[in-house]
């Protein structure tokens, strides 16, 4: 294929990569946040996004509650999930090596895919929700990816508030710098954790409400987006979430190229090799700084 | 460990050998001798896996090892017609170069815990993805079969390293299963052991003490690498099909973390107890419960981790030794490790 | 204002204060001296119930803070600006400040103790937008100890405030805590300068191996010869 800038389909290409790059954005924010403040790794996170997106698409489609009520029904189920998972699986080995944190959530990982396989099979589901799209200079764009991206910018701008105006999101920053001595300042470390779980899964929970706009929902839909989730995480330094949400653009461009010059596998294959290049280059992150 | 406990366990494993050996002859179905098979073929690659994820080098990468394994000799016998006999070496050498690459940057710029995980994680989704990406030569995520050459008429082809008979593979498997157990123990009693021990508990210290800590690192993560491509290689030649899920991306590198923990990865039958368990959990749900539950093995599988990491993260094996050293009724058995 | 009576306490197996009974009338300044590994940070540990009770009572006005939970202690007027001052690295000056202030009844009063503690340590206001880590140790100290007036507490408890610090910083330390003391608030403070402390203090306890080895009015420990040669090293 000959290169040109002046190609509009390859701009059409960069800017659903900017689009997805949101979204990716907003997957990584939860996970980073769990990060950043526990020091833990949810493997299971893209399965608490799938249960997410089964709970808005029964909503929808068997109950009959307006999306928007499903929506935020969805949120609050996989905040309450995220919460959940602390306190039923982290909490009592949060003293152990910190590998056993992480593989502990691999476990919940298989759980909850085969609970999903068991209660709603393997079949696909779609929301059968359309935006349609629009069109600009000769490029077409979906509705829904904007709307996912646009509610991904807000989500972070909304939690970069709530970390840096209010006094719980002071509390969960600082609880990542000096654990012990919250107690001193009248915090509850434990509660910290739980409220931090809780916004990690409702953050989840978000980014279901986006993806079940964007994708068909089956059992293992969480492997498809649990390892670029992870990428995006550590290639920003993980619990950073501004280098997250750099990496999270960098990756889908990748992803959105590599789909328009190839298949859409050696997109993901290219924003892998270019994320174990970086750990070689930047261990710490592209944002982190040299420890 | 005093003469008689010696002699006794030396008696006791030539029994166990024994036992394993007789198996075949005692009439089972071809059923029963697969699950054997398996059980014993994952065993090693469990095993495999140990042999560096027991020093706290915690690897969600084997699928890529595991892949380059079985569709390297694949693709080599059914595109360019080569024997297993060099295609299996060959792959094997790919993947411990792969260890090489992967660890010697990881391991000099100390890329440890969560970051040495995920890194890893993303080399056996790159391994995964490839081989999906490249479906013109590897058949995609359909999978692929070895050429078959071998026919009920004409049952045997060691130059393709296909056999009809389940009985053959067992002894094969059971060669193979030992050799693992073999090189477990050559890397659990050399220095290397201790070395890595105290690169477990601090690079420093061991660094300190003479430790050569990244050349030591990657001697196991290379020799674990190159066992778990012999272990994917002979897994394509038995099962005579393989696709991109189940030897490579990330649900099988779990597994194969998962399986080891269960186990115990501080022992050495550790892993093999690791596979019986897993395999005859999944196997016994199945028959159970038919496939009117489809993914129920999972969850139960995924529920037992969870439940295993929390109460008893080393193992079942590794927790039998522990109650058995505690109560004095075999000494000799391993002091408790580091690592937990 | 404070009370220990025969209070006992430990990390794990290793018993740090043994039967420990000292008290902290309302508005004095109270020393707590003795040498390094003497159970001094314990025993304002043990206060804060960051560490636990295994014997004894401690009481607050008259509240017992027997089982009271670490993060309820402050609510009951206690703030401890621990050893090391502990600042929360990568926050700034005035998120510190604003992490003092968590318990529900202080955050009402942010804006009012904010300017006072701004008023004490008008360095802090030059730096609030400055991340805490970055600052010298002096600095550090003083933004502990503001971090430690936002919640409005009616006893400090001071850990080892000087340590770690230039000779000329510790002069400005315990200037600072004499300034506080005259603000009104009831000090604790544990202290190896103890030539230092003891000119700024109403009375003092001497601490050894986890028991109380001797008390008394500041100015009486001062003069005692066993103390000179001891600790003051004269």
């Amino acid at each position: 294929m000959e290169f040109s800038l002046l190609d509009p389909f390859l701009w059409e290409t960069v800017i659903q990569g900017l689009l997805f790059g949101g979204v990716l954005a907003l997957l990584s924010l939860g996970l980073n946040i769990i990060f950043g403040v526990i020091d833990v790794v949810w493997i299971c996170y893209a399965e608490l996004i799938m249960l997410g997106m089964y709970t808005i698409y029964f909503l929808y489609t068997d109950f009959g509650v307006p999306l928007p009520l499903a929506f935020l029904a969805g949120i609050l189920v996989v905040a309450v999930l995220g919460a959940l998972l602390h306190h039923l699986v982290i909490r009592p080995i949060l003293h152990t090596e910190p590998i056993n944190q992480l593989l502990v959530t691999g476990g919940v990982l298989f759980f909850l895919q085969g609970l999903a396989t068991m209660m709603f099979s393997v079949e696909f589901r779609n929301l059968g929700v359309s935006f349609g799209s629009v069109s600009v200079a000769e490029m077409y764009f979906p509705v829904s990816r904007i709307i996912a991206f646009s509610v991904s910018i807000v989500a972070v701008v909304a939690l970069w508030l709530f970390l840096k105006k209010t006094y719980l999101g002071t509390a969960i920053r600082a609880i990542s710098q000096d654990r012990d001595v919250m107690p001193l300042m009248g915090v509850s470390p434990r509660k910290i954790y739980l409220v931090t779980s809780a916004l990690g899964g409702g953050l989840a929970g978000l980014g279901a409400c986006l993806l079940v706009l964007l994708y068909d929902i089956h059992p293992a839909i969480g492997l498809t987006f649990g390892p670029i989730t992870f990428m995006v995480c550590v290639l920003g330094g993980l619990g950073n979430m501004i280098g997250g949400f750099i990496a999270a653009f960098i990756f889908a461009e990748f992803i959105a190229l590599g789909g328009f010059y190839a298949e859409v596998e050696w997109g993901y294959v290219l924003a892998f090799v270019f994320f174990i290049v970086m750990m070689f280059i930047r261990p710490q992150g592209i944002l982190g700084s040299k420890s | 460990m005093d003469a008689s406990t010696s002699r006794n366990l030396t008696i006791l494993k030539g029994a166990g050998l024994a036992a394993i050996l007789a198996f075949p002859l005692l009439g089972f179905s071809d059923y029963v001798l697969h699950i054997a098979i398996s059980i014993l073929l994952w065993g090693f690659v469990y095993t495999g896996w140990s042999v560096m994820g027991r020093f706290g080098l915690v690897s969600l990468g084997h699928g890529a090892f595991l892949g380059i394994g079985a569709y390297g000799t694949t693709m080599l016998w059914n595109l360019a017609g080569l024997t297993p006999w060099i295609g299996i070496p060959l792959s094997v050498l790919a993947s411990a170069i792969l260890g090489l690459l992967i660890g010697l940057p990881c391991f000099r710029f100390r890329i440890t815990g969560h970051y040495f995980a995920l890194v890893t994680l993303a080399l056996t989704e790159v391994a995964r993805l490839l081989i999906v990406a490249l479906r013109d030569t590897t058949g995609g995520s359909l999978g692929v079969t070895p050429v078959g050459v071998v026919s009920p008429e004409d049952p045997v082809s060691l130059y393709a390293l296909q056999f009809a008979s389940k009985t053959v593979w067992f002894y094969i498997i059971v060669g193979v299963w030992l050799v693992g157990l073999l090189i477990w123990r050559a890397v659990d009693r050399s220095m290397m052991r201790y070395a890595m021990e105290a690169i477990s508990q601090e690079e420093d210290a061991a660094a300190s003490l003479g430790v050569h800590v990244t050349r030591t690192k990657l001697t196991v993560t290379v020799i674990s690498a190159a066992m778990t491509a012999f272990g994917g290689a002979v897994y394509g030649q038995y099962q005579q099909y393989i696709n991109p899920e189940t030897v490579s991306g990330i649900a099988i590198s779990l597994q194969i973390v998962f399986a080891v923990i269960a186990g115990g990865m501080f022992v050495q039958l550790g892993p093999t107890v690791g596979a019986v368990i897993t395999l005859l959990l999944g196997e016994g749900l199945r028959l159970g419960f038919g496939h009117e539950f489809h993914g129920l093995d999972v969850t139960v599988y995924g529920l037992m981790l969870v439940l295993f990491i929390i109460y008893m993260p080393r193992g079942v094996l590794g927790k039998a030794v522990e109650v058995m050293a505690a109560r004095g009724s075999r000494p000799g058995t391993p002091s408790p490790q580091p690592g937990e | 204002m404070l009370t220990l009576e025969n209070v006992s306490a430990g990390y794990g197996t290793f018993q740090a204060l043994f039967g420990v009974s000292l008290e902290v009338r309302a508005g004095e300044a109270v020393a707590v001296i003795g040498p390094n590994g003497a159970g001094k940070t314990s025993l304002l540990r043990v206060i804060s119930k960051v560490i636990p009770l295994n014997g004894g009572h401690i009481a607050m006005e008259g509240q017992s803070l027997d089982s009271v939970p670490a993060h309820r202690v402050i609510e009951l007027g206690i703030a401890h600006v621990p050893e090391h001052r502990r600042l929360f690295p990568r926050l700034t000056v005035e998120e510190n400040l604003r992490m003092g202030a968590f318990i529900n009844g202080a955050r009402s009063r942010f804006d009012e103790r904010l300017a006072f503690v701004y008023e004490l340590f008008p360095r802090m206001k030059e730096r609030r937008h400055q991340l805490a880590g970055t600052m010298s140790g002096g600095e550090q100290q003083m933004c502990a100890i503001g971090r430690g007036l936002m919640s409005g507490p009616k006893l400090l408890l001071l850990d080892e405030p000087s340590a770690g610090l230039a000779p000329v910083i510790v002069q400005q330390v315990f200037d600072l805590v004499r300034r506080i003391r005259q603000e009104g608030y009831t000090v604790l403070i544990v202290e190896q300068n103890i030539q230092q402390v003891l000119k700024v203090v109403d009375r003092a306890y001497l601490l050894e191996v986890g028991r109380i080895k001797m008390s008394g009015a500041s100015q009486e420990l001062l003069e005692n010869d066993e103390v000179r040669r001891a600790y003051i090293g004269l």
